[in-house]
């Protein structure tokens, strides 16, 4: 407890240092500072999460009345680790990647907080603390997104809707809470003392409550909105700690109240909660493959991976709802395996969508192209990122998803049908979503970083400062050590759902550098897998270096015509356009096709412009409604108010009336 | 000890054994269907052999590559025979102890042959052609349809047995010869030749023989490649072929895989699986001779009939118990 004190405590320096430091050294210091800081909270955790030692701070000097408490157990632990790793990728990278308005005070310090609040969510134990560090977090990640809003005007607009959702979220977030602390005291020990004496309709309705918070905060379809505009608007790399750390808060809350305050629940919880994930999974993938916008591709495609999470919680709930905690167990590491996965690659891949941008100017995958000869590092480093999420054996993708398929399928052991039905759609979704998201990063590397540049800016890339392509760089390292030996974390992992779940069950799995399960017969061993791979691959270049020349470079075969331009290529948009028509019930895609006729004949066309934008139907449909009507109402409300004081008066005057009259 | 050493040793005479008789008979496999192919239609047709000659030839030629293309073109040939090696390397295609069988899980097989698809995708966008990624953005388009459909008749087929592990599932299966006519087994077996059939790049989704720039999904992809590079890439389609055509016939008709450890049964179980791939090709060849290819946007139609009867083979198993 110490240490992750002295590593906020680090995180608070650097964040004076950044107010304190002239321009030059700011940078520098802040980011030094709370890499420290995030280091020592990592050990911390890392301590915790080995030794299973829980440890308690209590202060009432920070927040008066209530005061703090902070409580490292295996689960908060778990998401602190995550946590601090990304922050230190992305604290390196950021010290490259700073320009202009990001070299500010208020952005550091924005940025040091936005950390510092991250770190204390998992950790807090008590109400008033985690809706402290919530706020905290939504509020500085709010401001983030603004600080480049002089030369983007949408981060405006992105930052309306995150701020209206995510205070909306923490609302009903704050309400169960205050439910669930009404006949006991806040801080979480007394909830999970006083929760059997509670009635079920009570801790159904905090369930449900905290549930529509956090899973706004996972990005789960229908509260989704306001994540793929604001993870594109936000400066990369608090793009990269957003989708990778504060996204998987949402998740965190949904364990910590469902399964461990709670203590688990009733069946129709989890599938409420396996219902979000499912939708979203599958809207999540559909979008991703349709994106053009390569930051854009990448948030929906966090919406995918966190909806497969939630299936994965939702999975754990039902069958220890129906008496099957073995499995329950085994499901939920395979999700929480999931979120930690999920945080490297994301996070990598944003930060490397950062250096594409940083490197071309653009982010629109319609502009790139041709990057592989131009930046070859980020590149390299990007694909690692993308053959983790396309779910590529021996990487941590691959791990992840196996594990939690291993986890529903031993599940239909269960007899109870609702328990049945619920994996069923879960696994249906999982399939679902496998080939999709493939798609989708096949699309970003093959359009974006192979073929030929079709932008100036494309041509003309550069590769970035060395210390971006650090901080990717460690955010690769989870990606292939979780995908090759997942087994070292395995024990670790196992101890954060442990703690997740109340009654807690047997040891599932076996220790060792693969995965083995230990009931049922099923093992993968991903190291000796890739070395057999790597065998074969070399086995036949050395064949096929003893067959051969060299290969000889010429132009590419053009079909009897002339040499192939960079706008025969196909694009982003037509590289989607089959799934996009095979799908386009769900996706609704708006398409205008205007046809100039010569003068002539009707039968020869003059111009032909053509138009597709593949809009989100749940903010079309659902949101836009809603806005419309608060729009007229506020602009009806408008006329009550003319300036006159008078009016105002009388206004209060017959408030008053009324309310002497209710009273009376 | 000599026990585990032997044990070992026999496992790598059997992988070894199975990446032979899988490279030799891809290709063979391929002949032979075209050859079927043709007599059906009233020709003679080339000789059985013919697409190893093929591959000979190619594999003594220089290599080309495209300007603008990018190490990537050189590398996914080896990516893509590397992957499908190791699949057949682990799958129980003459044993069910191959090298590594304990690993050689559905999903590991399933996501492998997903990493060669992959590689060859990407190999079509990079030269930046109208035609690679045309190819590339049909062939991903077919694969991601394809891979619920043969996740969930994996699934189903892993509920029956218990276990996803592949090995296990085939042993088990001959152990158990009623799972054979369970409506789950059958069910999954349609969904399954409906997947194999996209996935090999067969009528009537894909023609193999066909460069027609409207109709043609792999041929596409490869295009920019020649010499030694393009031998290794329909080197490995053809393993593909051999390998999905062998566990189709593994997982629905499993006698003949050797269970024990004797050399003998090894070579036996060689013939069998040489005589049950061979039958399937053949039934598929006719399949191919009357049935005319599907437009493009008919074939989501198609695999999209192959999801919902996996997804039944799943429901009737969970009804069955």
């Amino acid at each position: 407890m110490v240490l992750f004190l002295a590593g906020l405590g680090c995180c608070v320096l650097g964040l004076v240092a950044a107010m304190v430091f002239s321009v030059e050294r700011r940078v520098v210091v802040a980011s030094l500072s709370g890499s420290l800081g995030c280091l020592l909270t990592f050990v911390a955790a890392s301590h915790v999460l080995i030794s299973g030692h829980v440890s308690s701070f209590h202060s009432s000097l920070v927040l008066p009345l209530s005061g703090v408490s902070l409580t490292l157990d295996p689960l908060g632990a778990l998401f602190v680790a995550m946590t601090s790793f990304v922050g230190v990728a992305t604290l390196v990278y950021y010290v490259g990647y700073a320009k202009n308005e990001l070299r500010s005070r208020t952005a550091l310090s924005l940025l040091l907080l936005f950390l510092i609040a991250l770190l204390t969510v998992p950790a807090a134990s008590s109400v008033v603390t985690l809706m402290f560090s919530w706020e905290l977090m939504a509020l500085s990640s709010m401001l983030l997104i603004m600080v480049e809003q002089r030369r983007h005007a949408e981060a405006r607009v992105a930052a309306q809707w995150y701020g209206a959702m995510t205070q909306l979220g923490a609302v009903s977030i704050l309400l169960g809470l205050l439910l669930l602390s009404l006949k006991s005291g806040q801080t979480f020990a007394d909830i999970r003392a006083h929760v059997a004496a509670m009635s079920p309709t009570l801790r159904s309705f905090a369930f449900v409550l905290t549930l529509i918070g956090f899973a706004s905060k996972a990005g789960a379809v229908p509260f989704h909105v306001w994540l793929p505009k604001a993870h594109p608007e936000a400066p990369s790399p608090v793009s990269a700690l957003m989708s990778s750390a504060m996204v998987a808060m949402g998740a965190y809350g949904i364990v910590r109240v469902g399964n461990d305050l709670l203590g688990g629940g009733a069946l129709w919880w989890w599938i409420i909660v396996v219902a979000l994930g499912v939708v979203s999974a599958l809207f999540g993938a559909l979008h991703a493959v349709t994106s053009v916008d390569l930051k854009r591709l990448l948030a929906y495609s966090t919406i995918d991976i966190l909806g497969l999470v939630l299936i994965g919680v939702g999975c754990s709930g039902a069958l220890a709802a129906t008496g099957h905690p073995g499995d329950a167990h085994l499901a939920l590491i395979g999700a929480l395996l999931l979120v930690v996965a999920h945080a490297s690659f994301k996070g990598c891949l944003f930060l490397g969508a950062g250096a594409v941008e940083r490197a071309t100017g653009s982010r629109s995958l319609d502009q790139l192209g041709g990057l592989i000869r131009r930046i070859p590092i980020t590149t390299a480093l990007f694909g690692i990122g993308a053959l983790s999420i396309v779910a590529v054996p021996a990487f941590s993708g691959f791990s992840s998803e196996w594990l939690l398929l291993q986890g529903l399928l031993h599940g239909f052991v269960d007899k109870s049908s609702p328990t049945l039905i619920v994996l069923l759609v879960g696994v249906v979704a999982l399939a679902l979503t496998g080939g999709l998201t493939a798609v989708a990063f096949v699309k970003a590397i093959g359009i974006g970083f192979l073929g030929q540049a079709r932008s100036t800016g494309a041509a003309s890339a550069h590769e970035v400062p060395r210390a971006m392509q650090i901080g990717m760089g460690i955010l690769c390292i989870p990606c292939v050590v979780l995908g090759v030996a997942p087994g070292l974390v395995i024990p670790l992992v196992s101890r954060a759902a442990n703690a997740g779940t109340a009654n807690v069950a047997s040891r599932s799995l076996e220790s060792g550098i693969g995965l083995t399960l230990d009931h049922v017969r099923g093992a993968i061993e991903p190291m000796l897998l890739l070395a057999g791979f790597l065998l074969f691959v070399a086995l036949i270049s050395g064949v096929k270096s003893l067959l051969r020349r060299p290969a000889r470079k010429v132009g590419a075969w053009r079909g009897g015509g002339g040499q192939p331009t960079a706008r025969m290529q196909y694009t982003a948009t037509s590289y989607a356009e089959p799934l996009q028509r095979v799908f386009s019930d769900v996706l609704r895609p708006e398409i205008d096709v205007e046809v100039t006729h010569a003068v002539e004949s009707h039968y020869y066309e003059q111009s032909l412009s053509y138009e597709i934008r593949v809009d989100d139907a749940v903010e079309r449909l659902a949101y836009q409604p809603v806005i419309r009507t608060l729009t007229r109402v506020g602009l009806a409300a408008r006329r009550l108010q003319n300036g006159s004081v008078h009016r105002y008066l009388a206004f209060g005057f017959i408030a008053l009336l009324i309310v002497l009259v209710v009273l009376a | 000890m000599t026990n585990v050493g032997s044990s070992l040793v026999y496992a790598i005479i059997a992988s070894i054994l199975q990446v032979a008789l899988v490279a030799l008979g891809g290709p063979l496999l391929m002949g032979l269907m075209a050859k079927v192919r043709a007599r059906a239609e009233g020709r003679v047709g080339a000789p059985i052999h013919q697409p190893l000659r093929d591959l000979r030839k190619l594999m003594g030629k220089e290599g080309l590559r495209a300007h603008h293309s990018s190490a990537v073109l050189a590398v996914v040939p080896l990516v893509v025979l590397g992957s499908t090696t190791l699949a057949v390397a682990i799958s129980p295609l003459v044993t069910t102890h191959p090298l590594l069988s304990a690993s050689a899980d559905l999903f590991v097989i399933v996501y492998l042959l997903l990493t060669g698809s992959v590689a060859m995708a990407l190999a079509g966008l990079d030269t930046g052609t109208a035609f690679g990624g045309m190819g590339s953005s049909r062939a991903i388009t077919i694969g991601a349809l394809a891979e619920p459909a043969l996740l969930v008749a994996v699934i189903a087929l892993s509920i029956q047995a218990r276990t996803s592990n592949l090995p296990a599932i085939v042993a088990d299966t001959i152990t158990h010869p009623v799972w054979t006519s369970t409506p789950t087994r059958l069910l999954a077996l349609v969904a399954l030749v409906i997947v194999v059939i996209a996935e090999t790049g067969r009528l009537p989704v894909d023609n193999p023989n066909t460069h027609l720039e409207l109709t043609m999904i792999h041929e596409a992809m490869t295009l920019e490649y020649a010499g030694s590079d393009l031998g290794l890439v329909t080197l490995g389609a053809a393993m593909r072929l051999g390998l999905l055509f062998a566990l189709l016939m593994n997982l629905f008709v499993p006698w003949g895989v050797a269970t024990g450890s004797s050399i003998l049964w090894l070579l036996g179980a060689v013939v069998f699986l040489v005589l049950k791939t061979s039958l399937l090709a053949v039934v598929v060849s006719l399949i191919e001779v009357h049935s005319a290819k599907l437009r493009l946007f008919r074939v989501p139609e198609l695999l999209a009939g192959g999801f919902v009867l996996a997804v039944l083979a799943v429901i009737t198993q969970l009804a069955a118990r």
